[in-house]
């Protein structure tokens, strides 16, 4: 599997760059309100400044008088640093002030104040005008006063106020991007959950998920399930398929061992004989293969719920020995029993058929007129099954390699045999919490097997 | 050098001629490298050469060249385009007007960053001293009479000795002095008395003048018993120490004037850099918190034992309001009224 990026990471990023624009957007927007609320307030300021002014317009004897106010001056640098242009046309004629400023934009009803942008030495200005109409003598004088100031306060004020929002929106960004990567990691933890969860598992644990999670990985749950379910079935098939298969071929091998033996008793003729043993040994070792198929079916199909007896190791040794006894009488090999009693929990039918493969293996492997020690003990916390022959050993391959099914040592030409004795037995073990231990005997000579168990 | 001067001031004088401005005194101060500052000042020599000198003595390549003419013409030369690389000047509505309507360029340095907000405007405008306007009298000539502490005293004290004062009270006539008229329009803003205190000096036919200078030599030689909003630079204080007692300061403890004397770069300046640095000077001399001897009062008297607060003129655009000619004319209108009771 190649990890295509990390979605905590992706997440991370994806929110950080949702942060980062509202922070830029809020910026801007700090930023455009900040200008118009300064443009605003100048604009009221110059308002109230050209009207302050037209207010002190009066009519003497048939001219148009005014004194500017000195408030209408000095409320000028309320917003910042300014230059202040003015001016008062009658009937648009020069009263006073700047005759070269720029004329006000639209036409200007009585009473109301109108404002304009222009340029004006050198520097951009706001401007803003008010009509008054004064009556000098019989005639009716429009009388416009323009108050102007550049906008070099308003334009420190705004910029003082985007430095703030960005400031702002910088501090913005970096907690909105602390909290994303929580996030992120938050709503990740239930799929890192189970990912651990299913990671925990043995390898034959094909139980469903029982856990809490999050409606969006319900369907993966789901489809997980789904799967171990369908695979668990499919194992459970084949090994059903064995077993029937292997029960199917022993009940007819039975028969045929029996007719065999039959005809080797009824039979005078040497070679004949010979020919009907031969096919009682091909027929015991076909038995033999479909028995252990058939064992090694059980020990998969039992370990998944597995029992928890309480056992007598001993009793159990005793029972598996004497069921092999006659197979070793044939070829002259002694069983010696050493047994401590010693109790452990688990599957009976699991353990004696563990046992009695290894049993199997080593009366199997051993040269006749030999003996095949079985002892029982407690070494610790263990239980310890040691079955020790004077066979021709483990071969020179690693001993683990042994328990693979259907691999067979490296010195076992001339003998017939599976290759899953060692399997099924250290199946049975390891579904017990133990583990199968293979070591050359002491004396050089054998194999010496251990099934070691945890006590009861 | 010297004929390089006299060449220069030959020149100075032509082009006061003409940009209209008259030269009340002019010197120049070679250096030991070409470029010549040009300064039009309205601080007569005797008050401003040590500054000039100290200039020199930090900066001995930059010759200087002096030139002294009144407020008034110092701001039509400005606004006429003479070439100058500094003004300073002591009407701050006329500096002001010129740095409003960009006849001044903007000169920044870490100087002009320490300036209080008050003392600078945009930078265009620099203050570097402030000035108060105080009453100056004669004691031989009020000998007997209360001083008087605020201007409440001094109308009743005019008012009730009409024959000692006739004819011996005198300030500035504002028609002709920039200051004078600053000083007055100020007043008539802070305090009503103002026009009561004019219309009782109007009834004692009172003296006007163009400057402080020659009020104060009339107190001293008992021309005059009382001079009214005389600006009260150091050297006023020294001459009224030197007279044993013969001229006294007093300040108003209702309300005081305090002018600020400010510098501009004009727009025609060439030596911009050399400007910057006397400017820099000037306001090095004007933040001073030691007790140096300059010829100029500090910025910054608030520590000095005056009881009222240090309020100076404020660098606004409200300094233009008396400068434009309707409101002139309407103060000077109702000025000569008072004044001119005869």
């Amino acid at each position: 599997m190649i990890p295509r990026g990390s979605i905590g990471r992706r997440l991370t990023l994806l929110l950080a760059g949702v942060a980062a624009l509202l922070s830029l957007l809020s910026w801007g927007m700090v930023t455009g309100l900040a200008r118009q609320a300064a443009e605003r307030t100048q604009d009221n300021v110059l308002a109230a400044s050209a009207i302050t002014i037209a207010e002190t317009l009066r009519s003497e004897q048939g001219e148009v008088r005014l004194e500017l106010p000195h408030s209408a001056f000095s409320m000028l640098d309320a917003i910042g640093e300014d230059r202040v242009f003015y001016r008062v046309t009658a009937a648009g004629e020069l009263l006073t002030g700047y005759a070269d400023l720029p004329p006000p934009d639209q036409g200007l009803a009585p009473g109301q104040v109108g404002f304009g942008t222009g340029v004006y030495s050198g520097e951009a200005i706001r401007m803003a005008s008010v009509l008054r109409v004064v009556l000098a003598g019989a005639q009716p004088v429009p009388v416009i006063v323009t108050v102007a100031q550049t906008r070099q306060g308003v334009n420190e004020i705004a910029a003082e106020l985007s430095r703030l929002a960005a400031a702002l929106s910088v501090a913005f960004f970096v907690i909105a991007v602390a909290l994303s990567a929580i996030a992120a990691h938050t709503s990740l933890r239930p799929l890192n959950e189970i990912a651990a969860a299913v990671s925990r598992r043995g390898p034959s644990d094909l139980r469903p998920l029982r856990r809490a999670a999050p409606a969006e990985l319900a369907p993966l749950m789901t489809a997980l399930n789904r799967l171990m379910d369908r695979l668990g079935q499919s194992i459970r098939r084949s090994e059903d398929f064995i077993a029937e298969a292997a029960h199917r071929v022993r009940t007819p091998l039975a028969t045929v061992r029996t007719q065999a033996e039959i005809a080797l008793h009824s039979v005078s003729d040497e070679t004949e004989r010979l020919r009907l043993r031969g096919i009682i040994r091909a027929v015991d070792e076909s038995s033999r293969s479909a028995g252990q198929l058939l064992d090694h079916a059980t020990v998969a199909f039992r370990s998944d719920d597995l029992a928890r007896d309480p056992i007598d190791l001993t009793a159990l040794a005793r029972q598996t020995a004497a069921t092999l006894e006659a197979t070793a009488a044939l070829r002259d090999i002694r069983l010696h029993l050493d047994l401590t009693t010693v109790r452990v929990a688990g599957d009976p039918v699991l353990l004696d058929s563990a046992l009695r493969n290894v049993l199997d293996n080593a009366i199997k492997y051993s040269p006749e007129d030999t003996t095949v020690a079985i002892r029982v003990a407690k070494a610790g916390t263990d239980a310890r099954i040691t079955i020790t022959d004077e066979g021709p050993g483990l071969g020179d391959g690693p001993p683990e390699a042994l328990t693979e099914r259907f691999r067979r040592g490296s010195n076992t030409a001339g003998i017939v045999g599976s290759g899953l004795g060692l399997t099924i037995a250290r199946d049975v073990v390891t579904a017990h919490g133990g583990r199968l231990e293979l070591q050359q005997a002491e004396n050089g000579r054998g194999a010496c097997v251990s099934l070691v168990l945890p006590l009861a | 050098m010297r004929i390089l001067g006299l060449a220069l001031g030959m020149i100075l004088a032509g082009a006061g001629a003409l940009f209209a401005y008259e030269v009340e005194e002019e010197r120049f101060y070679p250096g030991t490298g070409p470029s010549v500052l040009r300064v039009i000042s309205t601080a007569d020599l005797a008050v401003f050469e040590p500054y000039l000198l100290a200039f020199q003595a930090a900066r001995p390549e930059i010759g200087i060249a002096y030139t002294v003419t009144s407020s008034a013409d110092l701001y039509t030369a400005i606004r006429n385009g003479a070439a100058f690389d500094l003004a300073l000047s002591s009407a701050m509505d006329l500096q002001f007007q010129l740095a409003n309507d960009g006849f001044a360029r903007t000169y920044r340095s870490p100087v002009t960053a320490d300036l209080p907000d008050w003392a600078r405007w945009r930078d265009l405008i620099f203050a570097f001293s402030a000035e108060r306007a105080v009453v100056v009298v004669n004691a031989e000539r009020i000998a007997g009479l209360p001083l008087p502490a605020t201007r409440q005293e001094l109308i009743a004290l005019l008012r009730d000795h009409p024959e000692r004062f006739h004819g011996s009270v005198g300030t500035y006539d504002v028609r002709e002095s920039g200051l004078g008229y600053l000083f007055a329009t100020k007043e008539t803003r802070s305090t009503d008395v103002y026009w009561r205190l004019a219309e009782v000096m109007g009834r004692l036919d009172p003296q006007l003048y163009c400057c402080s200078g020659q009020m104060i030599d009339d107190v001293a030689a008992g021309r005059l018993a009382v001079a009214y909003n005389v600006l009260g630079s150091y050297a006023a204080e020294r001459l009224a120490r030197g007279s044993g007692g013969r001229v006294q300061i007093l300040r108003m403890e209702d309300f005081e004037n305090i002018m600020l004397r400010t510098a501009i770069i004009p727009r025609t300046a060439t030596e911009v850099a050399a400007a910057g640095a006397l400017i820099d000077l000037l306001l090095e001399t004007g933040l001073r918190t030691t007790a140096e001897d300059w010829p100029l009062p500090p910025l910054s008297q608030t520590g000095s034992a005056d009881g009222a607060g240090f309020s100076p003129i404020r660098l606004g655009p409200a300094l233009m309001v008396y400068l434009d000619p309707l409101n002139r004319r309407t103060f000077l209108a109702e000025w000569e009224n008072a004044m001119e009771q005869r």
